[in-house]
Formats: structure tokens, C-alpha cells, sequence
């Protein structure tokens, strides 16, 4: 036995008749696609490198670890562009599912802004941490710090 | 099975309950999939949140840092990161699971099959990523950390 659905794409048209302009609902389950893939690629790597591969893993997470990492380019690129993708791809797919489930209009715009307002504080907190971050404060204990301070 | 322009013939999804048959959704592993995405999706956001804050205290100071990190290195925060990552893990795979079964026919028609690959992923990534991680958790921590 099989089932067959008639005209797939007919019934439930992707987009009402009569909208006008950008297809923003189309361009959100690309950008959910799009991003979900590099995101695999940014989430595996900062887990691996951090947990796996890093002797002592999680034990070894700390101000002088970290501050290593995020005096270098490469890591301050990967970081920064994983709190984009996962900052929007999560706050994306938290606003489908307030649209599946919060039917009260007030709630659901409250939810909605609550959600919008988070996500825009935490890419600004974030990314003004990662390019204006000093791995070598000044005064501070330097057995806390990044191996390389004791240089300066 | 045959597929055109205007009409698209999945193979029968045989329900295990019959109390649900005449969809070909509900009960399978269609539906399933589906429940773990959006459940793993949501505790992963949470998870996100205060993250990005916690990472933020590096911004403060190494004290500061080094005190909100010490949090994520006792025992029961440690089982709640392979807990944590499994969930990830699971996003991760089922995603990649969902794009392939929205952009390629075959996937479309095996999406049963691609639900238990999925699963089989998940059991491998989380058999290389839980003794190295338990044995970091439960490791007495020597002098310097
Ligand atoms: C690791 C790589 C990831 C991949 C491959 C991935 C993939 C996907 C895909 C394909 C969707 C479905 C979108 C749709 O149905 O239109 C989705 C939904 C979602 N994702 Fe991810 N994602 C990843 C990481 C994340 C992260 C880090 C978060 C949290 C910050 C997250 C939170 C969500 C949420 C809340 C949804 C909505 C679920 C629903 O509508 O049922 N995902 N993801």
C-alpha cells in the first residue's frame, strides 16, 4: 500500500497569495539551514578543542586558558561568528515555536521582544568582549594569567 | 513509486499504533525526530544564554572568570555535560537529517532510515566524547588549577 499526496506544493501554498515584497519567512528556514551546517562545523570544533583535546579538558578551562585563546585572530573569528549563528539560528527557531504554542496576542508579543531584546544583548555584550578583550590585565596575579604575560 | 511535478508517492509508514493510522506522521520516527529537535533545541538556547554571560565574566576579571568556571567542573555539573553535549550532539545530526530529507527525494522517501542512522551517529560520537570527558570530570585535579 502507498499513500499518495496529491499536489504537494498546492495545498498548503509556501506563501499567501497577495503578499507583496521579501519572502522573510523563506529567508529564515534558508538561514536556519545555512547556518545549522557551519554551525556543526563551529559547535564540533570549539567542543573537541576545549573538552577532548586540551589535556585535562574541562579542568583546564580557565582565565589562562581562555585569555590564550582569545588573544589570537583565529579563535576570536571562530568565537565571534559561532555567537552570531547560534544567537540567531536559536532565537529564529525560539520565535517558531512562541508562534506554535503562545496564542494570547500580548504574551506573544512579549515573548517575542523578550526573545528579539536578549538576542541582540547578548552578539553586542559578546562581541565587544572578544575585540576588546586584554589577556594581560594590568595589576592582576600573573599565575592567572596566559603564560605569555610574564613576557611583557 | 513514481514522482512528478504534481503528485508525490511515499512508501506506506506502516504506524505501529493503529489508534493514529491514516496519518503518516504521528507515532513514527518522523514525529519522534521531531520531538527531540525542537525539545534539544530549546534546553540547548537556554544552555546559550547563560553561556555567552558566564564566558562574559572574562571581561571582569581572572578571579571572577576562574570562580564561574570552577562551577562546570564538579562531578554533577560534569554528568550534566554529557547530558548537555548529547543533546547537542542530537541537534546536530537530526539537523543535518532534516536538510538532507527537505532537498534530496531519496532522503525524502528514507527518512525512517536516515532517523536511525541518526541515532547510530549519535551513539558513536557520544562513545568517543563520554570516557574522555568523565575521566577529565573525576580526575583529582593537580596542583595549578
Ligand atoms: C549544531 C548545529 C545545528 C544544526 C545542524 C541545527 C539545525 C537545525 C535545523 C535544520 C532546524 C530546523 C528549522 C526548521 O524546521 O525550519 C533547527 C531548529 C532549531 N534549532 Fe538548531 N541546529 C544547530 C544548532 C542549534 C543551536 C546551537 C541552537 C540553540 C542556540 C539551536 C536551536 C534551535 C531551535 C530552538 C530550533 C527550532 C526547533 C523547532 O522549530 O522545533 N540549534 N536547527
Amino acid at each position: 500500500m502507498t499513500a499518495t499526496i496529491e499536489n504537494p506544493n498546492y495545498a498548503y501554498p509556501a506563501r499567501s497569495a497577495g503578499r507583496r515584497g521579501p519572502n522573510l519567512e523563506k529567508a529564515g528556514w534558508i538561514f536556519m539551514r545555512a547556518s545549522g551546517v557551519v554551525l556543526v562545523v563551529l559547535i564540533f570544533g570549539h567542543l573537541a578543542f576545549n573538552l577532548l583535546w586540551t589535556p585535562g579538558g574541562i579542568h583546564a578551562v580557565d582565565f589562562g586558558f581562555v585569555g590564550g585563546k582569545l588573544a589570537q585572530p583565529f579563535w576570536q573569528w571562530w568565537d565571534v561568528l559561532m555567537l552570531w549563528l547560534a544567537i540567531l539560528h536559536g532565537s529564529n527557531g525560539m520565535r517558531t515555536i512562541v508562534n506554535d504554542y503562545v496564542h494570547k496576542p500580548t504574551i506573544r508579543t512579549v515573548a517575542l521582544w523578550a526573545i528579539g531584546i536578549a538576542a541582540a544583548v547578548l552578539i553586542i555584550l559578546g562581541t565587544l568582549i572578544t575585540f576588546t578583550f586584554n589577556p594581560c590585565p594590568e595589576g592582576a596575579d600573573l599565575s592567572l594569567l596566559p603564560s605569555f604575560c610574564a613576557e611583557l | 513509486m513514481s514522482e512528478t511535478s504534481s503528485s508525490l508517492t511515499l512508501p506506506d509508514p506502516s504506524p505501529r499504533r493503529t489508534t493514529f493510522s491514516g496519518t503518516l506522521y504521528r507515532g513514527n520516527e518522523g514525529m519522534w525526530s521531531w520531538v527531540l529537535h525542537r525539545i534539544t533545541g530549546v534546553a540547548i538556547y537556554f544552555f546559550l544564554l547563560v553561556h555567552v554571560l558566564d564566558t562574559a565574566l572574562i571581561r571582569v576579571s581572572p578571579e571572577a572568570y576562574n570562580a564561574v568556571m570552577a562551577t562546570y567542573k564538579n562531578p554533577i555539573m560534569g554528568l550534566g555535560e554529557v547530558v548537555l553535549v548529547g543533546a547537542v550532539v542530537l541537534h546536530a545530526m537530526n539537523g543535518l537529517r532534516i536538510i538532507l530529507v527537505d532537498a534530496w527525494p531519496w532522503a525524502t522517501k528514507h527518512q525512517r532510515l536516515l532517523f536511525w542512522i541518526v541515532m547510530g551517529l549519535v551513539a558513536v560520537l557520544m562513545l568517543y566524547f563520554t570516557p574522555t570527558h568523565l575521566i577529565n570530570v573525576f580526575s583529582p585535579m593537580d596542583g595549578g588549577h
